[in-house]
């Protein structure tokens, strides 16, 4: 961008690829006037994997392992969303039961992933006691998660046609438990981030997104939600066993009667997330109708099923970061012929600039890990040539398309 | 309120750690010597938390009940299984393995499982601990 004609010059400040708000690569080049960013830019592409290019030579089932391991804190999310777009691609139905135990997974994953961000950003503003705090109650989560799936993190737990491993009635007592334990943990969080003054002095009025920005550059989950603009893919488009359940977009106007789409705003979406989740993984447990919890227990059966697909899916979830949206194009092979995932980091990347316009340095870490971001959920095309990598625009795309034909032709 | 967290600071004063000092109190000045100890009987080993019940450790194989079907390669995602053609049985590479039990759940034999065991770290991904055959 150009810098305004102004008498003061402006100068850069370089921040990352390794960032102190981020446990992961991403690069700023920020425009500083003083102590205040008049400019910021975002680079990316430091963590790309290839993991679509790796889906070219397995078939789904394989894929859902590989889509576990896009994201470590998503790791039922994208496997999830690509169970959706394959089950969708081949009109697979899936039975009662399971739509509910993945809403139970899906939401405890939630709370995991929520409980995360908030002791990072209690960190950011170095408030420490905070994060040990909120980290303690993560844990007795991830202790749930592990009691439940078998793993703490990769659960390995989704499948094609329905879920691998059933919640017996013996499990019930100490999900219940430990679901009285997060209400009960909930207010005392609530306490320490919403009351507290050292939040309230970092959190408000930093880092404002408008609901206009939010809508006009796509922002998801969450952050969008914090600016007030109600988008959330489980009420929207009802997926799993959404539609059966008692629940609404939260905005932070429940708790503070206005939307000021600051970081404070987004702590309180995250916060009540939590215990939406809480909520709704009890009326998962009481609603929840018994019967098979896979379409088909017979695997190589399945395998052979899937082989047979021809046509395109897609796969819309709303990950504990905002939509998660997979493609995927299967022709009658073993290997699907195109798989396309853009997670919700992508969309939230834009709504940094806006954000972080006008505020000061120090601000940067809070304000850009407040849109919880990950990193390696969203590089998905990067470069290298001679070692060095660089970025191609639209018109020496263009030139490459023309100079492929070319050879093709001879 | 100033010292909301006094409560929470005198409990944790009189609690006890929630660590598990494992696999020594104290870290072992030799950590090699100390594993040596503790295989000859001299010193004792503090133990791990216990693992939760489908939990999805270091895999078991059945030799006698494989059929040689290759199914369990085929859901691999992770090529960790290699086949061996002339005896019909398979090999596998713990080092690559990624813990989902997918060819448990595929093995009409019943017979890959999974254990207990979580501690598998070694310098040499091809050591004999790490190739179950």
């Amino acid at each position: 961008m150009k810098q305004k004609s102004t008498t003061k010059t402006t100068y850069q400040i370089p921040v990352g690829p390794i960032h102190p708000a981020l446990k992961e690569p991403v690069h700023f080049e920020f425009e500083i006037d003083g102590e205040r960013i008049v400019n910021a830019n975002v680079k990316l592409g430091h963590v790309h994997r290839a993991v679509e290019w790796a889906s070219r030579k397995r078939n789904p089932i394989q894929i859902l392992y590989l889509a576990e391991r896009i994201c470590g804190i998503c790791s039922f999310c994208h496997p999830g969303a690509f169970a959706l777009s394959v089950e969708d691609a081949g009109d697979i139905e899936i039975p009662d039961r399971a739509e509910y135990l993945r809403v139970i997974h899906a939401e405890l994953e939630r709370i995991c992933s929520h409980l995360l961000w908030a002791g990072v950003a209690a960190h950011e503003i170095g408030f420490d006691t905070v994060l040990y705090l909120t980290w303690q109650v993560r844990e007795k989560a991830l202790d749930l998660t592990e009691y439940l799936t078998g793993n703490r993190v990769t659960k390995a737990i989704m499948t094609i046609g329905g879920v691998r491993r059933d919640i017996t009635d013996d499990m019930l007592p100490r999900v219940r438990e430990d679901l009285e334990y997060f209400k009960k943990a909930f207010l005392k969080l609530k306490k320490a981030f919403l009351d507290d003054k050292t939040v309230k002095m970092r959190a408000q009025n930093v880092g404002i997104l408008t609901k206009e920005d939010a809508i006009k550059l796509c922002a998801v989950g969450p952050t969008t939600r914090a600016s007030g603009v109600k988008k959330d893919v489980r009420v929207d488009t009802s997926y799993f066993a959404y539609g059966d359940l008692d629940l609404d977009y939260i905005t932070p106007d429940i708790i503070t009667g206005s939307v000021n789409g600051d970081v404070y705003d987004r702590i309180i979406v995250r916060l009540l997330e939590v215990k939406q989740a809480v909520e709704l993984i009890e009326q998962c447990l009481d609603i929840m109708p018994k019967g098979d919890i896979v379409s088909e227990p017979k695997l190589a059966k399945l395998l052979n099923q899937l082989k047979k697909i021809e046509g395109e899916g897609i796969g819309r979830m709303e990950a504990p970061r905002g939509e998660v949206y997979h493609y995927v194009k299967m022709d009658g092979n073993e290997a699907p012929f195109t798989w396309k995932v853009r997670a919700p980091t992508y969309s939230n990347i834009l709504p940094w600039i806006p954000m972080l316009k006008g505020e000061q340095i120090a601000d940067i870490p809070i304000v850009a890990a407040s849109t919880d971001p990950c990193m390696s959920c969203t590089n998905r095309v990067g470069i290298v040539k001679d070692k060095d990598s660089y970025e191609l625009t639209k018109e020496e795309l263009h030139k490459l398309s023309i100079e492929k034909t070319r050879r093709l032709k001879l | 309120m100033k010292f909301s967290m006094l409560p929470s600071v005198f409990a944790q004063l009189f609690k006890k750690p929630w660590t598990n000092k494992f696999p020594a109190k104290y870290a072992p000045a030799n950590t090699t010597k100390f594993l040596k100890d503790v295989g000859e009987g001299k010193a004792k080993i503090n133990p791990p938390v216990e693992v939760p019940k489908n939990f999805r450790g270091k895999i078991q194989y059945d030799k006698e009940k494989c059929i040689g079907c290759k199914l369990c390669i085929k859901v691999c995602p992770c090529e960790a299984i290699e086949f061996k053609p002339d005896e019909k049985k398979i090999k596998i590479y713990v080092s690559r393995c990624c813990f989902c039990s997918q060819c448990n759940d595929i093995c009409p034999a019943n017979c890959l499982s999974m254990s207990d065991e979580f501690l598998l770290a070694d310098a040499d991904l091809n050591s004999k601990d790490l190739i179950v055959e």
